[in-house]
């Protein structure tokens, strides 16, 4: 088990494989790729929010030099029903809609035709030429009006699902679930104090620095090869097949090296245009946004409105506690309401709890998964609610959270019995943090929030492969987004007993690698970690067997040490260790190359739970918050490159305080997006952010070797409601909404 | 496209007034190569302004400061006298941008852009900085507040560059100062801007002063109330008061995602407030 353990190469901070190249500019991302007699292809897109499609004449654009190929909706078959896989929520058969439109626009920005032109110029007049008459609709942009009874439809085909009877007539509610345990009449009878609220959150996006990109070329047999940005070339491989009615044997995905995703990249939006555009051109075909496409038309984080109520006795125990959560999914199904619902209350141990989820149409882009999709709303509800709770009672914010944090053993609300698990370490850790032990600045307000996410494991696969002079070669197929090299290369290092300098790892595509799910759900240095495990142990017992057949000995009087295979204690004493370089000398005489792998479904993950605080300085007179210090505590099972352990913590950080601060999706009134650029799309600048201050817990994970449990995306979910209760704290009421912009914390304090 | 790069004023200003269809001057580019890359302009003519000698100096004499329009904002930066004269101006324009920006970016183009919350020219307006233009017709000399005539358009004719720009020789006892108002700490554009330019009589009382605003209204203001109020003041509470009461009454602001009418008004009012303050304590004032 893992605490027994000295480790060798697990927890060192070795710079990852992959940086020099990175930091150098010779990687190769998504739009590096050039193929000789490559085209441009770009999407027309709709100029309205919410519009039938009457009529398209793609001739003229067809008939113009230099265009090779030119497709609209039309030319797309029908896509099967299915899962996204991966991160997403929601069904292929509306991605394949969400890609390519056909009888109705459902977004500004909504493709609904793409040209294919010997360059980039002649592919937008291509796009000009193109003539579509619309009929335009009513778009529905507001949360709470799309669930009205007597709404404009987004889709007039949509019936909520999950009702207790079938639905009657269609609606904007794709579907509704409920988690509930107790009775929370009951439970609010106990209570002596009761807190409510009700918290709105815009739309987010992700704000990866490189936009969508891809190339697609198809062989004169109808087999493609695109090159593309993603979290997973499999997934995407696994949609643009069915979205194109192809085989997944005629089509092979590369993946580049990626600028980013958090989530973004886990969903096809041009891939299966570009191999569509290739077909008929017969030529490769490149397609790359422009980042005002990136805002308007890729997959932002669901908007929210949150209800909370929250009820507990004078000692802090909370009796009852009530969530409605209504999340806007945009054009079609598949808002994070389940994984919203399901964290909500889950570091709570909860005798009596109610919540219903909501997944919202409205005329706004696909919503796509964002770092714990669903977490950071709901629960920026539920910590705002703790906070005024914690004031109300006049507890510390961590005491009333300590008082009813889960731990091993409890039922978490969203089922499962929670095995191993850090939630009171971190905030014990909290709370002993010298940064909390000093007093809050003047002028500043300082706010303690918790995060959760339930991480994921799924599938991986993994090979390593030993060469002639022993070093070693890992092949696997998760893209590497947060130093997943440097992590399988270590986790190999320490399994086998090699150096890491000795180790290369190679992400696959299609063709040389497993099947491996998407890098999302913080799952990869987890499950793919625990495929590279298992595949360096398939090496060590092949090693051991080539050592007894050199040795004249049987297997198991063979040992693995270091690196070395050793005689066990007692037997052949004089024999002398065989390291891989000498057993791989001897390999064609031992049985040949020795190769090792691995294919799974990991199971428990194990849970990742946060406590953050900061402080946060509020300018009066102007409403501008600034951030003076932040602490993030985070439980990572074991964290075997802490350094990128550190970077996700504090990633996670800043994209949270830069959603609760300044981010968001403003549309005018038609459901056009307002500031699609980073200009007014305002992520912070690294001169907004102080240092983020880490400090890893490590409980182990009972579920995988060396105890890892996933990191990547607990962190977003704290800062939100810590940014919020520090400017409740700083102002002396509360600012239920997000952002807390400059206007909106003026009016409060103005209102106050 | 036409790119061209005379070595004279008069050169340039007779390219552009031969031009025909669309002839635009580079200076910076920082503003002019977003707008061509994104298609909102496509030139006929460039005119790069930036090999006239006269555009690349900064010369101090008993005037003041004769600044080129081809200087950049870093230059700017690090010319002490400069700084130490006109620390308000200064500053204003090396908050635009990013440093690769403040590498090219010039004074002279932030004003020919003519954005009402361009940085550099509220505090050019308080300043009282007059633009040397040279035309087909020969020289002329325009307080900068008169080029700027609405978003985007100037008073400049066809065939006028901007040549330099004169910040007047330094009064004793006097200072100045620039804030604007973003979300963030850099990399933005002002919400709503003041700058505020101050002299003190030996006792130190305000005897001349030059309040502007950015981002209130389709150009950059100067608002003449809001001089008056501390004209006759040592900046007391209730002249701050007075002084913030005339610059909100001078807003004409627009809503929009950058910021409210609401907002604007009232955080011009506080920036004119805190930007009188330093200007008074940069002009030797004691509070």
């Amino acid at each position: 088990m893992a605490e027994a353990t000295e480790f060798k190469a697990i927890g060192t901070r070795p710079v990852r494989p992959d940086g020099v190249d990175k930091v150098t500019g010779r990687a190769q991302f998504g739009a590096d790729l050039n193929l000789p007699n490559m085209l441009y292809g770009k999407v027309l897109r709709s100029p309205h929010a919410h519009a039938r499609i009457r009529r398209i004449d793609l001739d003229a654009a067809r008939a113009m030099p230099g265009v090779h190929a030119v497709v609209s909706g039309a030319d797309f078959p029908g896509a099967q029903h299915g899962e996204i896989g991966g991160e997403g929520g929601g069904d292929v058969a509306d991605v394949a809609k969400n890609v390519m439109a056909r009888d109705k626009v459902l977004y500004h920005g909504h493709p609904l035709a793409a040209v294919a032109a010997t360059s980039q110029a002649i592919a937008e007049a291509a796009l000009a030429a193109i003539e579509v008459e619309y009929e335009v609709l009513t778009p529905v942009l507001d949360l709470e009006a799309a669930m009205a009874p007597d709404a404009v439809l987004v889709n007039e085909n949509c019936f909520t699902k999950n009702l207790p009877e079938p639905a009657e007539k269609p609606s904007n509610i794709a579907s509704v679930m409920t988690l509930a345990r107790g009775n929370v009449d009951e439970g609010f009878e106990l209570a002596d104090v009761i807190v409510e609220g009700e918290y709105r959150i815009p739309m987010a996006h992700q704000g990866y620095i490189e936009p969508h990109a891809c190339t697609a070329t198809v062989n004169e047999s109808g087999q493609a090869t695109v090159w593309t940005c993603t979290q997973g070339h499999f997934a995407l491989r696994t949609q643009t097949a069915n979205i194109l009615d192809m085989s997944v044997a005629d089509l092979k995905f590369i993946a580049s090296e990626i600028g980013g995703g958090f989530g973004g990249k886990t969903v096809v939006y041009l891939e299966p245009v570009a191999v569509m555009l290739s077909t008929q051109a017969r030529r490769p075909v490149k397609m790359v946004m422009s980042r005002e496409e990136v805002f308007r038309a890729s997959g932002p984080a669901a908007g929210s409105c949150a209800k909370i109520r929250v009820g507990a006795k004078k000692d802090g125990t909370i009796t009852a506690a009530t969530a409605w959560l209504a999340y806007e999914a945009g054009a079609f199904e598949g808002a994070p309401m389940g994984p919203g619902a399901m964290c909500v209350f889950a570091p709570y141990d909860l005798e009596n709890f109610r919540v219903e989820g909501f997944d919202v149409l409205v005329n706004k882009p696909k919503v796509a998964a964002y770092r714990a999709p669903g977490a950071p709303q709901s629960m920026h509800a539920m910590e705002s609610a703790l906070d005024d709770l914690a004031r109300e009672l006049n507890m510390d914010p961590i005491d009333l959270r300590l008082k009813n944090a889960v731990a091993e053993g409890s039922q978490a609300a969203y089922g499962p019995k929670f095995p191993a698990i850090g939630f009171r370490e971190c905030l014990e850790a909290a709370k002993a943090h010298p940064n909390y032990q000093k007093p809050v600045p003047e002028g500043a307000g300082r706010g303690v929030a918790a995060g959760f996410w339930f991480n994921a494991g799924m599938e991986s696969s993994a090979e390593v492969h030993i060469n002639e002079d022993g070093t070693v070669q890992i092949i696997e197929g998760s893209p590497d987004i947060g130093g997943s090299r440097a992590s399988m290369a270590l986790m190999a290092a320490e399994t086998l007993g090699v150096p890491y300098e000795k180790i290369r790892v190679l992400v696959g595509d299609t063709e040389a690698s497993g099947f491996n799910n998407v890098t999302g759900g913080s799952r990869t240095t987890f499950a793919t970690g625990m495929a590279v495990i298992q595949a360096c142990e398939d090496i060590i017992a092949q090693c051991k067997d080539r050592a007894a057949k050199t040795w004249g000995v049987d297997a198991d009087q063979v040992e693995w040490e270091d690196g070395q295979a050793i005689p066990a204690p007692g037997v052949n004493a004089e024999l002398k260790p065989l390291t891989l370089a000498e057993i791989m000398k001897t390999a064609a005489r031992t049985g040949g190359p020795i190769l090792g792998r691995a294919a799974l479904n990991a199971r428990g993950p194990g849970a990742g739970f946060s406590v953050n605080f900061g402080d946060l300085k509020v300018d009066r007179e102007t409403g501008k918050v600034d951030v003076l210090s932040f602490t993030a505590i985070q439980d990572a099972g074991k964290a075997i490159h802490p350094a990128y352990v550190e970077g996700q913590m504090q990633g996670g950080a800043v994209q949270g305080l830069g959603w609760a601060l300044n981010e968001e999706y403003i549309f005018d009134g038609n459901g056009v997006l307002e500031n699609p650029g980073f200009l007014d799309y305002r992520i912070p600048v690294a001169s907004d952010m102080p240092m983020i201050d880490t400090q890893i817990i490590e409980v182990p994970n009972p579920s995988h070797p060396f105890g890892v449990r996933g990191v990547g995306e607990t962190p977003i979910v704290a800062p939100l409601a810590v940014a919020a209760n520090a400017v409740r704290d700083a102002i002396g009421r509360r600012v239920h909404d997000l952002p807390l912009s400059p206007p909106n914390v003026l009016a409060a304090i103005e209102e106050g | 496209m036409r790119y061209e790069a005379p070595s004279s004023s008069k050169e340039a200003a007779k390219l552009l007034a031969s031009a025909k269809g669309k002839a635009v001057v580079l200076a910076g580019g920082t503003d002019l190569l977003v707008r061509m890359k994104s298609g909102a302009v496509e030139p006929d003519l460039i005119v790069d302004i930036k090999r006239i000698g006269a555009t690349q100096e900064i010369k101090k004499s008993g005037n003041g400061f004769k600044i080129g329009a081809g200087v950049s904002g870093a230059r700017l930066g690090k010319h002490r006298a400069l700084k130490k004269a006109w620390p308000g101006v200064v500053e204003a324009t090396n908050l635009i941008g990013s440093d690769q920006i403040q590498g090219r970016c010039t004074m002279a183009g932030n004003l020919c852009n003519a954005s009402p919350a361009a940085d550099s020219v509220p505090a050019m307006v308080a300043a009282n900085a007059k633009a040397n233009v040279v035309g087909p017709g020969g020289r002329r000399t325009v307080a900068v507040e008169k080029i700027p005539t609405g978003p985007g358009k100037t008073s400049l004719k066809k065939g006028e560059i901007i040549e330099s720009i004169t910040l007047p020789a330094k009064a004793p006892r006097s200072g100045d100062a620039y804030l604007r108002f973003i979300p963030r700490t850099e990399m933005d554009i002002a919400v709503v801007s003041a700058g505020v330019n101050l002299t003190l009589d030996s006792k130190g009382v305000v005897k001349k002063a030059r309040v502007a605003l950015g981002a209130v209204a389709p150009t950059v203001l100067l608002v003449e109330d809001a001089a008056k109020a501390i004209v006759g003041t040592k900046l007391d509470d209730d002249a701050l008061a007075a002084l913030a009461a005339a610059c909100e009454a001078a807003c004409r602001p627009i809503d929009d995602m950058r910021g409210t009418i609401e907002f604007r008004t009232e955080v011009a009012g506080v920036l004119a407030r805190r930007a009188a303050l330093t200007a008074y304590e940069r002009a030797g004032g004691k509070k």
